[in-house]
């Protein structure tokens, strides 16, 4: 048995340390926000907050997860939307939506790091893979929120 | 603009949630197949694609699938515009292909392709809204014993003027379901729209940020177990043997499933049957393509190009007397271009949930740009008849033609869980899966040849075309004469006003399955608007000043392309250090023209900066989500000018996942500037037609800057750095 903190709440689940918490969450825990999208970190569907840093799902084991406190798109906002959240529809950003729970959570570990990022932050840290093209809407969003 | 919760009631069952103590809790109500026999008290369908509640919440039935390009919303708008109804009480929900075929196709068509979503059924579904209002209205005019002519109808509220009635619609719904529909609609001009038109919020974006459970990979299902797919790395070979003792003996594993050319495991996640999967000892049979490389499909191609008497897609005047003529061709440019086979590459993998169920029906949850094609693809491969199949429409996480011809992972999915009986097996492809198994742009082969008069002017052009036929491959009945319009797009339907004109094609289709990737024939774009820019050079000339007088005053090529040239400043000074190129092509309903602004440093690094997009739709359905289409062409369009290649060695795909098929991110995302200039009068697609002129706009950007042609994709493979700034 395992312990994970996830999004507040503590959970116990038998997996092998080696599971990728992406499987851990989708397949154990009913938690699908994240998304499988390449399992290799490349393209940042699968992005979660673990002790507030953004993290891929998918490059992560479980057994690193003693102690660390998880949270993901279906816990990002306490009471309803979260303001990134609403920002998003705000600027109608997704389009297919896929990767758009991994990029919200890369873009809520940024502005915790950087409240007000530039162009250039947001280029290094906004590393996510989107096919549709929302990009344009993803940077408008960020500024917007940044109170650009 | 109005925000709108939708309603997604096929998935509200798919709830799961965990408890603490780490057991599964599921709840878990019927699905929808029952629940529509059983309908919500006071709830009525009006009309096949109108549902209202007696709070007045109307919901409307979708057809066509959503995989991000805004159908979903636009096509509610265009219902909703002629229902007159209140649109913040407007949900919509995707129509029941099982209902759809039992109910003699009652909705159209479910195809979600060609950017076709909105222009070919905006005649049908206005006219349910607008049957549905008339009904509406009638049924009021009987409560009051007036002439349903004397009632108006607004919101969602029928009012009688002469006596200041009202009726909501959720009061009216039930009697107006028993009025016969009208026979004669009439529909609204579309400058008196008060919904469709406008810029209103997309229905589905709210679950999306939420990351609720709307993807084809998201179902969850009592007992639902997972399954990892391994399909014959070489197309068109099949299954030989497998060893699957280690597997077999792994965590969670239930299953191996052997099938003509695939092998999958099953198993209690996702990740033990595709860890159980790699464990598999598989020996292939690779139906003697193991030896096909690149160097033999360029072969294929370049082959095709040689053969005389290829059939003619276009003949126009006489080619062969103009280019024997001096008096009519001074000068002769010839020149070949290339572009390799490219990759789908849909964020979500192919994915298919099966079940089984106990009473000999089967359940199908997948992402599909087709639920009528997936629900008959899942009766081939269960062998049950279609009425005993229901399909559940789930968001697609991206399409792009990938997921509509054809449904190869809802036969799969079916075979898979048809090893397991009364248990639902969702099976979802890894990335690396995805990558070497999909229905490739083809790649293509092409050779131009101008004839200039001494003024530079074109008045001969003939274009030789090799590549693999989509439609041969896929829908052989669609060929006409040896000629597929998808290979000689761009190309047989010129815009330019040239006198002699000859385009041939030759089919070469090799063991690579090929298949409609967004915008099919783009590359012709690539082709035909370089080497236009070719030529304006060698004639001395202006590219759009060329263009434009090879174009009729009133031809909508025209006019998108000069909206789009004047919007980006075409003709002033670029930024600093940046140069323009542009192109005009037109396709799928509408006409589309590009500028692209882009800067080569001194190591011959690439930077779009900026690209202008200008698209003539006719009408504007959702100008947002037009716009949002525009820039998602833009990047679509881009990663293969840069580096998207799909390579062919020893029968098989060589890129793997997202490390060597690379997409673009943010940073490198131009600033993407879009003109809508619809004309009226017609009704044109949003979802391809700004890609297409994209690539030839950046390259002829790059010849610009650097005096370099490019004449084959992707630039991964041109040194672009001036040997002067050595």
């Amino acid at each position: 048995m395992m312990n994970f903190n996830v999004n507040g709440k503590a959970y116990q689940v038998d997996v092998e340390p080696e599971m990728p918490l992406l499987w851990v969450l989708r397949d154990h825990l009913g938690l699908t926000g994240a998304k499988y999208g390449c399992g290799i970190s490349a393209c940042g569907s699968c992005t979660v907050l673990v002790d507030g840093a953004a993290v891929r799902a998918c490059g992560v084991r479980a057994g690193e997860l003693a102690g660390k406190k998880i949270v993901t798109i279906e816990g990002l906002g306490q009471d309803g939307l979260h303001r990134i959240q609403q920002a998003w529809i705000d600027h109608q950003v997704p389009q297919c939506g896929y990767c758009q729970t991994g990029l919200i959570m890369s873009v809520a570990a940024l502005l915790a790091k950087h409240p007000k990022p530039t162009d250039a932050d947001i280029d290094r840290d906004i590393t996510n893979l989107c096919r549709c093209g929302t990009y344009p809407r993803v940077r408008a969003a960020i500024h917007a929120l940044a109170g650009d | 603009m109005t925000t709108t919760q939708t309603t997604m009631k096929r998935r509200d069952f798919l709830k799961v949630s965990a408890t603490a103590a780490g057991a599964l809790a599921l709840e878990f109500c019927l699905p929808v197949a029952t629940a529509r026999a059983a309908p919500q008290a006071g709830v009525t369908e009006v009309n096949a694609w109108i549902v209202i509640h007696p709070d007045d919440r109307v919901v409307i039935r979708i057809a066509r699938s959503e995989m991000g390009q805004g159908t979903f919303t636009a096509l509610a708008q265009l219902v909703a515009e002629e229902l007159d109804c209140d649109w913040a009480k407007v949900s919509a929900e995707f129509a029941s292909p099982n209902e759809h075929i039992r109910r003699n196709r009652i909705w159209g068509s479910m195809s979600t392709g060609g950017s076709m979503g909105v222009r070919t059924s905006q005649d049908y579904v206005r006219k349910a809204g607008a049957s549905a209002r008339a009904m509406l209205v009638g049924a009021a005019g009987r409560r009051w014993n007036v002439p349903a002519a004397e009632c108006l109808a607004d919101r969602g509220i029928v009012t009688h003027p002469p006596t200041g009635r009202k009726l909501r619609y959720g009061e009216l719904a039930a009697e107006a379901a028993k009025i016969p529909p009208p026979q004669d609609i009439k529909l609204r001009d579309p400058k008196d729209w008060k919904i469709a038109g406008k810029p209103v919020h997309r229905l589905d974006i709210p679950d999306k940020v939420m990351g609720k459970p709307v993807f084809g990979v998201d179902v969850a299902l009592p007992g639902m177990l997972h399954a990892s797919i391994a399909q014959c790395p070489v197309f068109g070979g099949k299954l030989k043997n497998v060893e699957a003792k280690d597997a077999l003996a792994m965590r969670g594993v239930k299953n191996v499933v052997k099938q003509g050319d695939f092998v999958a495991v099953i198993a209690d996640s996702w990740w033990r049957a595709d860890q159980a999967l790699q464990k598999l000892d598989i020996e292939w049979d690779e139906a003697g393509h193991g030896g096909i490389g690149n160097a033999e499909i360029d072969a294929m191609l370049r082959q095709g190009l040689d053969v005389t008497g290829l059939p003619k897609a276009r003949e126009t005047g006489n080619v062969d007397a103009a280019f024997a003529d001096v008096g009519q061709v001074a000068k002769v440019i010839e020149a070949e271009y290339a572009s390799p086979y490219l990759h789908h590459a849909t964020m979500e993998p192919m994915t298919c949930t099966a079940w089984f169920k106990g009473d000999g029906s089967l359940e199908v949850w997948t992402s599909t740009q087709d639920g009528e094609a997936a629900l008959h693809e899942a009766a081939a491969a269960s062998g049950l008849p279609p009425e005993r199949i229901e399909v559940h429409k789930m968001m697609l996480g991206g399409g792009f033609g990938r997921r509509g011809f054809p449904q190869d992972f809802v036969g799969q999915g079916v075979k898979i869980a048809k090893a397991m009986p009364g248990v639902p097996v969702k099976l979802m492809w890894s990335r690396e899966e995805d990558m070497r198994h999909g229905y490739y742009r083809p790649a293509s082969l092409v050779r131009m040849k101008a004839g200039l008069d001494q003024q530079g002017r074109l008045v001969a052009l003939r274009a030789k075309a090799a590549c693999p036929s989509i439609l041969k491959a896929l829908i052989p009945r669609a060929m006409r004469d040896g000629i597929d319009f998808t290979a000689v797009l761009g190309l047989a339907d010129m815009p330019y006003t040239v006198p002699h004109q000859r385009v041939e094609y030759a089919v070469r289709n090799g063991h690579v399955p090929v298949g409609f990737w967004r915008a099919p024939g783009q590359q012709n774009g690539f082709y035909r608007e370089c080497f236009i820019d070719e030529l304006a050079h060698a004639a001395g000339q202006d590219p759009l000043a060329y263009r434009l007088a090879m174009l009729a005053a009133d031809d909508k090529d025209r006019l998108i392309l000069e909206a789009t040239a004047r919007a980006a400043g075409w003709g002033t000074p670029p930024p600093p250090g940046q140069h323009r190129g542009l192109a005009v092509m037109s396709g799928f309903g509408s006409f589309a023209a590009a500028v692209a602004e882009v800067s080569v440093s001194a190591t011959g690094q690439l930077k779009v900066h900026r690209v202008v997009v200008g698209v003539d739709s006719g009408h504007v359905v959702n100008p947002d989500t037009c716009r949002a289409q525009a820039e998602s062409n833009v990047v679509y369009g881009l990663g293969p000018v840069l580096y998207q290649e799909i390579n062919i060695r020893n029968g098989r795909v060589v890129e793997a996942n997202f490390n060597n098929f690379r997409l673009p991110r943010i940073a490198e995302m131009p600033k993407v500037d879009t003109v809508l200039a619809p004309t009226g009068g017609f009704w044109g697609g949003h979802g391809e037609p700004a890609i297409l002129p994209v690539a030839p706009a950046v390259c002829n950007a790059i010849f610009a800057t650097t005096g370099k042609r490019v004449r084959s994709l992707p630039l991964s493979h041109h040194e672009l750095r001036r040997p002067d700034s050595a």
